[in-house]
């Protein structure tokens, strides 16, 4: 009985969607964004590649988008009312979507819909994400060399793998320019909240921290770190250039740009099926940000040959011999990790102090 | 000598009382228009997109007015509870906390029976998520008799707590164990059919929560307009000190209505994780336990006023949302015009309460 009625709730969507595509022949593209799009990280990545998209296609394409959508009850809603409206392809950009655009997909089959960083799929949903631990490894090279109390501070989002993927990479390269290197790692508990990763970075460089990195998409971190002088940053999720060169020194970009417009090509072509995006530096859809003159001269060479190598594919990030925290054998003498492993990575490397919250 | 003059009336105008509400909407509607124009939309299309499509649109209207149920019934739940206490002067702020906690324990007591397809799963979680609720409010009810501690502070400041407590069950107890490592439960809602609060009649809106909502809002009547409890509640607010004469004791009164707030926000915290939201995670409580303490005074503490109350949220809410989609509108504009609504509410509550004298005051002979 509840299947019937299923059913023909989602015939009744799809009939509503039918007559709404028919009224019209631009493709209608939608964006779902979990912050506002001026948080100058995450979110305003993800706008800049819907601008790119209208730039790209112009009277082709019509766009629109719903910002600070919770990840909760609400998300669902957002995305119906977003189908509702007749859009023929829907990013969600955030994590926490993933149920609900799951659930979402469900009623309207003839709809295609893009989940960041999520790993469900069906027939009309396919994800995306990017190798971020890619750019870890080199902003870890930089600051193994910047670092001169040997303290890296790091101030973690959530404790999912992708963060716990970043954290070990930047150590592992870190630790491989400077023995000494030690990480201080502060759970944040937010994506986007300026009050308290100004906090996480004080408390950081209290603690005698001089190199702060950060999976937040403030720039209050940037702030904290000008504010106190000598201290380094990287801009994170975007290239937040405004703080260059001192305290930001370089940068992880997102770059989705290149992705939002292949894909809205493949609806508009037909063509668009299902898929498991994992894009890196090599793709594009990761960027380094400058690395300014705050930077010695031969760390810079040395961080962009580290960069042209994982581009080129000669390099991985995860290559052992990589022991885990408890001092287990992960990867043999020249192993290299298997996207399975990485994808649901929730262990420390050796070296690194401390236990990931649960 | 000022012109026009404010002068108290002997009782607050009962006429004026109900006319408010409705004033208030229309000189929202007109800030609310000059704004949107400012901000270069048609503010009657804006106006129109944010009170008339979410009920009456053929394109959205089937769709959102059953989410006005979804929407409202939480906040309808809380503020009902709430209400009682804030007529009595006891002022619960901590239901965001406890909407957490219900929904915490309630969660908890379902997972922990999974994947059993027992009848009895749904009723025991509504039982738990009431408890955790109730045993939450608790804490600031017996502080307070015990030792006279403040209710409102500790209240609020037991709503941190419960959030820590949110991130760490759901990124360690309450952990679906097939989520590759992510935060997060279980989902209830699609995975676990004996623990999930599914809609009564198809495509309505209509779960286990809005029932809920229409039941306590009864009940609430009933209480305040019948039963003893109901009388000493208004007693102790109006006239404390007589209160006391008559034999109502504060500490009494104290526990049930914090016990019974903290109960309902409990349920409504169960209701939605159990339907709506689906899941615990980090980022599930979503503000209603604040907004419900407008919403409890936007409908005068008045259980019937409430459920209008807590409907109107609603739709502005969903409005909102279809303005942003619809016209572009970025969310800060949508949450300012929430804000006008209120605060034309509780300005026009000065008509009610004081006389508006034009020209110089009369001397008395």
């Amino acid at each position: 009985m509840k299947l019937v009625t299923t059913l023909l709730a989602g015939a009744a969507f799809g009939l509503a969607f039918a007559t709404a595509a028919v009224a019209q022949d631009k493709t209608k593209v939608g964006f779902i964004y979990v912050g506002p799009v001026g948080d100058g990280g995450w979110t305003y990545e993800h706008d800049q590649g819907r601008l790119a998209l209208e730039e790209e296609f112009g009277d082709m394409v019509e766009t629109v988008y719903q910002e600070n959508v919770p990840e909760g009850a609400d998300a669902e809603r957002a995305i119906t009312q977003m189908a509702l409206s007749g859009a023929d392809l829907i990013f969600t950009t955030s994590f926490g979507f993933m149920d609900p655009t799951i659930a979402v997909a469900e009623k309207f089959p003839d709809v295609k819909f893009e989940h960041a960083t999520g790993y469900k799929t069906a027939d009309n949903v396919g994800v995306y994400s990017a190798r971020f631990y890619e750019g870890r490894a080199v902003q870890g090279t930089i600051a193994g060399h910047l670092t001169e109390s040997n303290i890296v501070g790091y101030i973690g989002s959530f404790p999912i793998p992708e963060v716990i993927r970043g954290i070990n990479s930047a150590y592992i390269h870190a630790k491989k320019v400077n023995p000494d290197v030690q990480f201080k790692i502060v759970w944040a508990y937010t994506w986007f909240d300026p009050a308290k990763e100004a906090d996480a970075a004080k408390a950081l460089i209290e603690q005698g921290a001089d190199v702060i990195l950060q999976h937040t998409d403030s720039t209050a971190p940037q702030a904290a770190a000008q504010e106190a002088g000598n201290v380094y940053t990287f801009g994170q999720a975007s290239d937040m250039i405004e703080y260059a060169p001192m305290p930001r020194v370089s940068s992880i970009i997102d770059n989705w740009a290149p992705y939002y417009i292949a894909r809205t090509k493949a609806v508009m072509d037909g063509t668009w099926e299902s898929d498991n995006t994992w894009d890196g530096i090599g793709a594009g859809m990761v960027g380094i940000g400058e690395i300014t003159d705050a930077v010695p001269a031969e760390v810079k060479e040395e961080a962009l040959a580290l960069k042209d190598a994982i581009a080129s594919g000669e390099y991985h990030p995860f290559t052992g011999p990589l022991n885990k925290q408890d001092g287990s054998t992960w990867l043999a003498e020249g192993e290299t990790a298997d996207d399975g492993t990485l994808a649901g990575m929730d262990f420390y490397v050796e070296g690194i102090e401390g236990d990931i919250p649960n | 000598m000022s012109l026009i003059r404010l002068e108290k009336r002997a009782a607050p105008s009962r006429t004026l009382a109900a006319l408010t509400p409705v004033m208030a909407v229309i000189a929202t509607m007109i800030a609310g228009g000059i704004m949107f124009a400012i901000l270069g939309a048609n503010p009657l299309e804006a106006i129109r997109t944010i009170f008339w499509d979410p009920l009456f649109d053929p394109q959205f209207g089937p769709y959102s007015r059953p989410q006005l149920l979804v929407k409202a019934a939480p906040l309808i739940l809380i503020a009902t509870g709430l209400a009682l206490g804030f007529k009595a002067g006891i002022w619960n702020i901590g239901a965001e906390g406890q909407y957490i906690m219900g929904a915490v324990v309630g969660a908890g007591a379902g997972l922990a029976f999974y994947p059993s397809e027992s009848p009895l799963i749904f009723p025991f979680m509504v039982l738990a998520g009431g408890f955790g609720g109730w045993a939450w409010a608790m804490i600031p009810a017996i502080l307070k008799t015990r030792f006279g501690t403040n209710e409102i502070l500790v209240s609020l400041m037991l709503v941190y707590v419960a959030e820590n407590i949110l991130a760490s069950v759901s990124s360690g107890l309450l952990r679906n164990p097939e989520g590759m490592g992510f935060p997060g439960s279980r989902n209830l809602a699609r995975d676990y059919p004996a623990a999930s609060n599914t809609e009564i009649i198809a495509n309505t809106g209509m779960h286990w929560g809005v029932v809920a909502a229409l039941i306590a809002v009864i009940f609430a009547y009933v209480l305040m307009t019948r039963h003893k409890m109901g009388f000493a509640i208004r007693l102790a607010g109006e006239a404390p000190r007589a209160a006391r004469f008559a034999g109502v004791s504060p500490s009494r009164l104290i526990i049930f209505c914090l016990g019974t707030a903290g109960a309902l926000a409990g349920l409504a915290g169960l209701f939605e994780v159990s339907g709506p939201a689906g899941q615990i995670s980090i980022d599930f409580n979503s503000g209603y336990g604040f907004t419900a303490i407008i919403v409890a005074f936007l409908g005068r503490l008045h259980p019937i006023g409430i459920l209008l109350a807590g409907l109107l949220m609603a739709l502005t809410y969903i409005g909102g949302e279809l303005a942003q989609l619809m016209l572009g509108m970025p969310a800060a504009a949508i949450q300012l015009f929430q804000g006008m609504l209120l605060f034309f509410l509780l300005a026009m509550d000065v008509f009610a309460n004081y006389r508006i004298r034009i020209g110089t005051p009369e001397v008395a002979t």
